[in-house]
């Protein structure tokens, strides 16, 4: 059980305040809504190298890092598909250090050319270090475009290509401010060693007087239910063929998620997950295999993948990972299997509730997702789960007209033998 | 109402006190070693298992690894899956780690669970029997896996630069993808008899730890466990690095390239570890470092550079190590050596320094995060054989060092040309 209280400023920022006198640290974590998704089609990796650029110096403060620092404090921040989350931790007592530092650049940025050309250019190598010079790296820059055809999913949130984040102009980068960094948009959670009183004192003295800006209304183009299925072979320099298979399902909101995320724990978490025991140890078709949702805030992405033993074909490969789909949709869990991966959640939980800035995180999460409270009653939404409703998730979503199937063939190189590429390539 | 200053930075505080839990120590009548960290609201607890890797032997560089993940694959009475079923069905987790000098195994349970998960623990230390068949599953995924990570420039760069240091030893041997065949199913059971005894056990538990757990533990742990005579040896041969200090390996067609840097390095019980740990942190030990400010966040080179410092029972090492633009290697390591010679050559300015001392204190504060943490401090020390005295000696050479200590041992330290540099990708 995490508390809190909640209040919010007239300029419209959401502030929400845990208290946890256990530790002599603080957390600020502040949430803007806005990510991938956000962004236009002619210029994609945006709102994550707008994430860069929040560490260039703000309009009262130079630098951003050296002064958090001096106090004693670290910070970083993540963007995703749907939201961009900045975070600070430092001792309790340099706290009021955070909100200077955090509302000088929701207030306005330095928007300082220099700033923005160096970002450039560690973002291309940010996008080549993670998705061009690893092996399957460019992997989610296929695998995106294949599931989604309208909605901004249909990008990863690095960008469709670096040319986009090479033409990235100050201009592009003030009017994203102005559109999406302003209170309104923005849920605001301070955590730790703090009282409420202390935190609205704060809120109120350094985020107060900032302009409410204008309310983004989000109007995202959806995506349509897939009719077809869909299917791509692709190839690279890696040693092993790899395999994916992904679905359309639910978004973050539907109660269909928790079933489904469910489905995810019963084929693949931990060592007694259906597609271990069976694909890996007993059959010895894969040497790795997965089953993971994105619980993205729009329509998501269920996600098998795996690497077939070398010597397996890929068609038995896929045609091993569909009998286990059908198997789900033939016959119901077992309450034990059910309940085991249900204990598992709860456990994890508990663990979750050990990290103050997870603690943090998830509270602004579940605020943005409707109301922060929700966070408390997760895992009794998980405990409510039963093996037919598991069942009609699975019915629903393994269908062969709503899946995108990747095929990623190792090319040969470096020696290393691929006998099955010939035959795969007819 | 006045104007708010937004120019000034607010008053802050420096970090005075850094309160570390220390464990109630107990000894059981086999020799394990137990200590106890109790604290917490939540009711779960971690439990480790901790073990000293036996000597290497360079000709079976994956015994130590392959025998510690092969524990989770069956007893005499449990299979893997049945050991698996179990675990999970309890909501809990079952860890095998293998580090350089320890082999671990570590549970995360609930508290209610603990008469249900601790019992298996006990078997798969006490009566693993490495089945064939799952050897033989494990040799194929591995050496998979090993496949494609060798296919990454910064798995390469760290795996060339460990075995240029470190030299023949555990630290520095590197296994090949062949090298699993050659493990066997005997091999490994005579391996596992003589590491995984009680006189060999260092346990360490972190949580809701109160006596009932205490008694659990021991109780389980004391009954029908004891030494037997093959006892394995736990010490490590000498260190001994290689001559050449250039090693490039090319890779045709890279975007970038993995570069490595360093020595062999005084480890944490010498005197001058926490002064170097501070000289670090202003090369690279941090975001606003030396080496990210130039080469990150002026020149663009990088998605991220840092260094930092290893220390192992045998041994130790210095190493920066990053990924830059295939196009701007050479750039990249020129900026690499200026940034030594200048800490050589000029005092680290009073606010910089100032910054540091900040950054470490708070830090360390800042790690401290719930119990588990406080262990984790614990084990830092324990197994480099230093008392708690060595934080009092960390905080107050990061509070009062000066510059020019700084500078000489920058001086001392510090030889660039002499470093061993490995380049995976394009030069």
């Amino acid at each position: 059980m995490v508390k809190f209280n909640r209040f919010t400023l007239d300029n419209g920022l959401r502030v929400l305040v845990h208290e946890d006198s256990t530790t002599p640290m603080a957390v600020l974590n502040i949430l803007y809504d806005v990510g991938a998704r956000d962004e236009d089609a002619e210029r994609t990796g945006f709102a994550h190298l707008f994430e860069h650029l929040m560490f260039g110096g703000s309009v009262n403060i130079p630098n951003y890092d050296g002064p958090l620092q001096r106090v004693g404090g670290e910070n970083n921040a993540f963007t995703s598909n749907d939201i961009t989350n900045y975070y600070i931790t430092l001792p309790s007592a340099n706290i009021e250090t955070a909100f200077w530092l955090e509302s000088d650049r929701m207030l306005s940025l330095a928007f300082s050319e220099k700033s923005l050309e160096v970002q450039r250019n560690v973002v291309i190598e940010e996008f080549k270090q993670r998705y061009l010079n690893q092996p399957y790296g460019d992997v989610w820059l296929k695998l995106r475009p294949l599931v989604y055809k309208t909605h901004p999913y249909r990008w990863a949130t690095i960008g469709q290509t670096i040319k986009h984040i090479e033409d990235a102009k100050i201009e592009d980068v003030k009017a994203f401010f102005k559109k999406h960094y302003n209170p309104q948009n923005a849920i605001m959670v301070v955590g730790g060693d703090v009282t409420t009183e202390q935190v609205k004192e704060l809120a109120e003295k350094w985020f107060g007087n900032i302009p409410a800006g204008e309310k983004y209304v989000r109007n995202l183009p959806q995506e349509p239910a897939q009719r077809e299925e869909r299917r791509e072979t692709t190839s690279g320099k890696v040693p092993l063929n790899d395999i994916y298979i992904a679905f359309q399902t639910c978004d973050r909101a539907d109660p269909a998620y928790y079933p489904t995320e469910l489905i995810s724990d019963v084929l693949s978490r931990g060592n007694s997950s259906r597609l271990y025991k069976s694909l890996i140890k007993d059959k010895q078709l894969f040497s790795e295999v997965h089953a993971y949702i994105t619980g993205s805030l729009d329509k998501g992405m269920f996600v098998l993948q795996g690497k077939p033993v070398q010597g397996v074909s890929m068609e038995d490969a896929e045609q091993a990972l569909w009998a286990e789909l059908e198997k789900l949709k033939a016959e119901d869990v077992l309450l034990e299997e059910l309940t085991k991966v249900q204990n598992k959640t709860e456990s994890t939980m508990v663990f979750a509730e050990m990290s103050l800035l997870d603690k943090a995180m998830n509270l602004a999460y579940y605020e943005l997702l409707g109301d922060a409270n929700e966070f408390n009653r997760e895992t009794a939404k998980f405990l409510a789960v039963t093996p037919s409703q598991i069942r009609e998730q699975a019915l629903n979503i393994f269908r062969k007209e709503n899946s995108s199937t990747l095929i990623y063939l190792a090319e040969r190189a470096d020696g290393v033998d691929e006998p099955e590429l010939s035959e795969a390539e007819n | 109402m006045t104007e708010l200053d937004r120019k000034t930075p607010p008053q802050f505080n420096g970090v005075e006190n850094i309160n570390l839990i220390h464990p109630e120590r107990q000894t059981l009548v086999n020799g394990t070693k137990l200590f106890v960290f109790n604290s917490g609201e939540q009711d779960l607890v971690r439990i480790e298992f901790i073990f000293s890797n036996l000597r290497f032997d360079p000709a079976k560089p994956l015994m130590n690894v392959a025998v510690n993940t092969l524990l989770n694959d069956g007893t005499t009475t449990m299979t893997a899956a049945q050991i698996a079923d179990k675990i999970d069905f309890y909501g809990a987790f079952l860890q095998f780690d293998y580090g350089y000098d320890n082999s671990q195994v570590t549970l995360y349970t609930l508290t209610k669970h603990l008469n249900a998960t601790l019992p298996v623990v006990k078997e798969v230390l006490t009566d693993s029997i490495f089945p064939e068949k799952e050897l033989a599953t494990y040799k194929r995924n591995q050496q998979q896996k090993l496949q494609v990570s060798l296919q990454k420039n910064d798995f390469v760069a760290r795996r060339l630069f460990n075995e240029a240091v470190f030299g023949d030893t555990i630290y520095g041997k590197a296994a090949q993808p062949e090298d699993f065949q050659s493990l066997n199913r005997e091999d490994m059971l005579q391996h596992f008899k003589q590491m995984y005894q009680p006189a060999n056990c260092t346990i360490v538990i972190a949580g809701k730890a109160g006596a009932e757990v205490i008694a659990a533990v021991t109780n389980t742990f004391e009954d029908d466990w004891n030494n037997t005579t093959a006892k394995g040896d736990t010490n490590q041969p000498e260190v001994k690095s290689a001559e050449e200090r250039f090693i490039y390996k090319e890779k045709a067609g890279a975007l970038q390239s993995a570069i490595r840097i360093g020595t062999p390095f005084v480890k944490r019980s010498h005197p001058d570890f926490p002064a170097l740990q501070v000289l670090n942190t202003v090369l690279g030990g941090y975001f606003g470092s030396r080496l990210m400010s130039n080469i990150r966040e002026d020149k663009g080179y990088t998605y991220g550079i840092g260094s930092g410092m290893a220390s192992f029972k045998n041994a130790g090492s210095f190493f920066i190590a990053s990924e830059v633009g295939a196009d701007v290697c050479k750039a990249a390591l020129t900026e690499v050596e200026k940034e030594i010679n200048q800490l050589k050559a000029d005092l680290i300015p009073d606010e910089e320094l100032s910054l540091v001392r900040n950054f470490m204190l708070g830090s360390l504060l800042g790690s401290l995060e719930n119990v588990m943490s406080h262990a984790d401090k614990f084990k830092n020390i324990y197994f480099s054989g230093l008392g708690y005295d060595y934080y009092e000696r960390y905080a107050e050479t990061v509070k009062n060092i000066t510059a020019q200590d700084l500078k000489a041992l920058a001086n001392k330290y510090y030889d660039f040309d002499n470093f061993y540099k490995v380049v995976v990708g394009k030069y």
